[in-house]
């Protein structure tokens, strides 16, 4: 069974014993346990696979040298031929007779280590597979347990104090309401900024000497002096 | 490591003062690690931030199986799963009886990917009630 539908037949009982306990505290131990085992069994066998491949690479380097010995006795045989010594090209056979038996054992180890050092790959294959799919189903058991024991924390904390979940629409209404409430406030607080925006380009244009602002000062100083030289004029009249 | 936890939730909130109203971060007491994200103006829809084994999990409540109204039932989870895999970098989820949305991240994660859950998460829930409402109550 994977470990979702571990999952999902678990979830089917009341969430207290979820919150309590997804995968049972035993369960939890013993697959923890298995991990260690399958990690540590990994380890020695990354160690084996090392060992063997040296072995493996020592025995190709032997064949190797018996090659070249077995060579350099054919050569040296066919020089006793050359010479008619019969029995020294007779010795020299059966070294190379040794040095071939030789060979052949090497040769034997050499093809017994390639075969053991492609089971222990697949073992660790295995292994690895094992250790990722165990920690898999570990993270996915404890998260959905802590999942519940937070929410079991969080109801019992919403429980007792003000902060009570109300009803999602009443939780809707709320916000909404609120958030009306800032946009009319935001929207009032562009208008008295496009006010106060208005007014400081009037008072710009002022300073520059544009509009019916500008001239007030100078209107006034001339209309004043306008009526002091009109009544001046009267005065002499008089 | 829950100092730490809390350190970047308060930072990343600092972070989006801005965009959100303040960010009022407390502990809540029970076994399990659980910080509440209040902010303001959108007290009803706190976050609450939880490291479950090898993730930092932002969960907010949207409703409970009161709230749903019966006939529209099924209309609402298919309406969930449909609009899942559009929501940004939440999902919806239930635990129990209740129904929320929540956003999850590695615990390596800093206080700006946790300004940036936090941001879609709160946004999404808002837009999720609203659009959820039509099947409650």
């Amino acid at each position: 069974m994977s470990i979702f539908s571990k999952i999902l037949s678990a979830l089917k009982g009341s969430a207290r014993e979820i919150g309590e306990s997804v995968v049972d505290a035993n369960a939890t131990r013993i697959y923890e346990q298995e991990i260690h085992e399958s990690k540590a069994a990994l380890a020695r066998a990354k160690q084996d696979l090392t060992l063997v491949m040296a072995q493996e690479k020592a025995a190709q380097r032997e064949i190797e040298r018996l090659d070249k010995e077995i060579l350099r006795f054919e050569e040296h045989a066919f020089a006793a031929l050359d010479k008619a010594e019969e029995n020294l090209a007779g010795d020299v056979a059966t070294r190379i007779a040794e040095l071939e038996a030789e060979r052949d054992a090497q040769q034997r180890a050499q093809v017994d280590f390639a075969q053991h050092i492609a089971s222990l790959k697949d073992l660790i294959r295995q292994a690895e597979a094992r250790v990722r799919e165990h920690e898999r189903e570990l993270a996915v058991a404890k998260t959905t347990e802590s999942v519940y024991r937070a929410t079991e924390s969080i109801s019992q904390s919403m429980g007792s104090g003000a902060s009570k979940l109300g009803s999602a629409r009443e939780s809707l209404e709320r916000i909404k309401e609120r958030h009306t409430l800032m946009a009319d406030r935001m929207k009032a607080a562009e208008e008295l900024d496009a006010e106060f925006g208005n007014k400081a380009l009037e008072q710009k244009l002022a300073a520059a000497g544009i509009g019916a602002e500008a001239n007030r000062k100078e209107a006034v100083l001339a209309r004043l002096k306008a009526q002091r030289e009109a009544d001046r004029t009267t005065g002499h009249e008089q | 490591m829950d100092a730490v936890l809390q350190q970047r939730i308060s930072e990343a909130g600092q972070r989006l003062a801005g965009q959100l109203g303040a960010f009022d971060v407390a502990r809540i007491p029970g076994e399990v690690v659980v910080f509440k994200v209040e902010i303001t103006g959108r007290e009803e829809l706190p976050i609450f931030i939880t490291q479950a084994d090898s993730q930092i999990l932002c969960i907010c409540y949207l409703w409970t199986e009161s709230d749903i109204a019966p006939s529209r039932r099924t209309a609402l989870l298919e309406a969930m799963l449909d609009l899942n895999i559009a929501i940004p970098l939440s999902s919806f989820g239930r635990i129990g009886d209740k129904y929320l949305i929540y956003g999850a991240l590695a615990c390596e994660a800093g206080a700006d990917d946790l300004a940036q859950d936090l941001l879609a998460l709160s946004d999404n829930a808002v837009d999720a009630l609203e659009a959820m409402a039509e099947y409650l109550h």
